[in-house]
């Protein structure tokens, strides 16, 4: 983004820091105000300017976190369904394990899939370490807890209302689960927001196993990482800005897909 | 008390069947024998078990004691039971769905599936609105859908859960004739009622329950005009405070 570049060289020199300097920039109270308004203007330069990284960026980011969604949806969904209507020894404990996996910070996720894709690890033969697929490994384990959680949370609701009812017109544990989930769809998409809006945004999982390699594995948030450490705010917050926008049109699109715009109007209720 | 005349065959059989929820002994010991045709009322304050008698009689709750289902003679299986409840659930999908789902559920072949929804529908006046999602009917279309799920079962025994306590008076006389209608095609039918009206005009057989025990089990006539065990006649008289 050589363009970018050059405004942020000349914005340093107005701010009295050295062009190259690796070190963030002292921010005050007006010079904070200045580095919003110049991510602002720096966001929309970077989108009507259709630079082809930052598309290149973007694209990825949203292949990884759809992909990755995709998958903890099938798993997750399935899951969270059977969870509210299986019962066996250890129900509980495997209730509270995927309860407490909420909180599942998304370095230790990366940690773990590193150790075992790395090549001496017990998946090291697949050979996807620092590529967009290990991102997706990792992002999957993130989110199949929480779409699991919250889908078993939804269901357990809809089986108070109307549980005994499907029960009586002969469905089975599972099969009334799974209807629940139909009745209560657009909650499972609101769930299904809610994951990618925790798959895109996270930095610590798709840093480790990714790697942030120029043109592979780069993604916004890791984009977002790196510039700060270089000291370049303007442009990480403005990066920051772009990825919000990108995750709202996601959300605009799949409001827009549902009947009568019914999950929008749900969303922003 | 004098148990009820009996029809000729028995569908279920309870025999000092017990339900209990943690600590709540819901159903206490009842002895209670369905047989094939009958319209049997089901009286009482509320918390005498009413509801949970006709959750077991469907096979909805865990119980102790022997629940004994029989085969339908000459026709050789077992019956299909159906049941309405005070608030139906409909699942957020259109009308015609809803009815559609209840025959996919209980294994009705696909080829049968339209036709009889179509009929069951019509029978409750709501073919026209077969498209519409079911979520937006009213209070009492919704309760003549849910009998259109249940009529479409075609079944043998129909369990009736107050299927018109929450309904404004017009929707509650709609759904009390279709109620009739039904029980003219011959379904044995369990109703569920606070309203003493109610049972006289359809039942054939009346129990009372009062706190999980089963008081009193009568046919229509006698239970209306013989000497009830005290609470019971307090019950007729409308002078039981609400549990």
């Amino acid at each position: 983004m050589p363009g970018i570049d050059m405004q942020m060289i000349a914005y340093r020199q107005r701010a009295g820091g050295h062009p190259q300097c690796a070190a963030a920039p002292r921010i005050d109270g007006r010079s904070a105000m200045t580095t919003i308004v110049e991510s602002l203007q720096l966001a929309l330069r970077l989108i009507l300017a259709v630079d082809a990284e930052l598309l290149h960026i973007v694209g990825l980011s949203l292949r990884v976190s759809l992909s990755a969604c995709a998958i903890g949806a099938l798993i997750g969904l399935l899951a969270g369904a059977w969870l509210a209507v299986a019962r066996f020894p250890g129900h509980a404990i495997l209730v509270w394990l995927v309860n407490t996996l909420l909180a599942l910070p998304s370095v230790v996720v990366g940690l773990v899939v590193y150790l075992l894709l790395s090549r001496s690890g017990p998946l090291g033969s697949w050979g996807i370490l620092f590529t967009p697929k290990a991102m997706v490994v990792a992002q999957s384990i993130l989110v199949v807890p929480l779409i699991a959680a919250l889908t078993r949370r939804l269901v357990l609701d809809g089986l108070r209302d109307g549980g005994d009812q499907l029960r009586s017109m002969g469905a089975g544990p599972l099969t009334t689960a799974l209807l629940m989930l139909l009745h209560e769809r657009l909650g499972a998409v609101t769930i299904l927001l809610t994951a990618f809006g925790r798959a895109v945004s996270e930095v610590g999982a798709v840093m480790v196993v990714g790697g942030n390699i120029l043109g592979v594995t780069r993604v916004m948030t890791t984009a977002i990482a790196l510039e700060t450490a270089k000291g370049d705010l303007p442009l990480a917050l403005a990066l920051g800005i772009v990825l919000l926008g990108v995750v709202g049109l996601v959300n605009l699109l799949i409001g827009w897909l549902q009947p009568r715009g019914a999950v929008v109007r749900e969303v922003w209720a | 008390m004098t148990p009820a005349p009996t029809s000729p065959q028995l569908l279920i059989d309870l025999h000092e069947v017990s339900v209990r929820f943690g600590a709540t002994l819901a159903l206490d010991r009842v002895n209670l024998a369905l047989r094939r045709g009958e319209r049997l009322a089901l009286v009482g304050a509320n918390g005498s078990g009413k509801s949970t008698l006709l959750r077991l009689l469907h096979g909805l709750v865990d119980s102790t004691g022997l629940r004994e289902t029989h085969r339908l003679e000459p026709e050789q299986r077992a019956p299909v039971a159906a049941m309405l409840f005070q608030r139906p659930f409909l699942i957020s999908l259109s009308v015609r769905w809803n009815v559609l789902l209840g025959l996919w559920l209980r294994g009705v072949p696909r080829a049968q599936r339209e036709a009889r929804c179509r009929e069951a529908l019509r029978r409750v006046g709501l073919e026209g609105q077969a498209a519409r999602p079911a979520r937006e009917l009213s209070g009492g279309q919704q309760q003549r859908l849910a009998l259109a799920r249940a009529w479409a079962l075609q079944p043998d025994i129909l369990l009736l859960d107050e299927p018109t306590a929450s309904l404004d008076p017009s929707a509650k006389r709609e759904v009390e004739a279709l109620i009739a209608e039904v029980g003219r095609d011959g379904p044995t039918m369990v109703m569920a009622t606070h309203n003493l009206g109610q049972a006289k005009q359809l039942a054939t057989r009346v129990v009372y329950l009062e706190g999980g025990r089963l008081v009193v089990d009568l046919p229509v006539e006698r239970f209306f005009n013989e000497s009830l065990p005290h609470e019971a006649a307090q019950f007729l008289k409308g002078e039981l405070p609400w549990a």
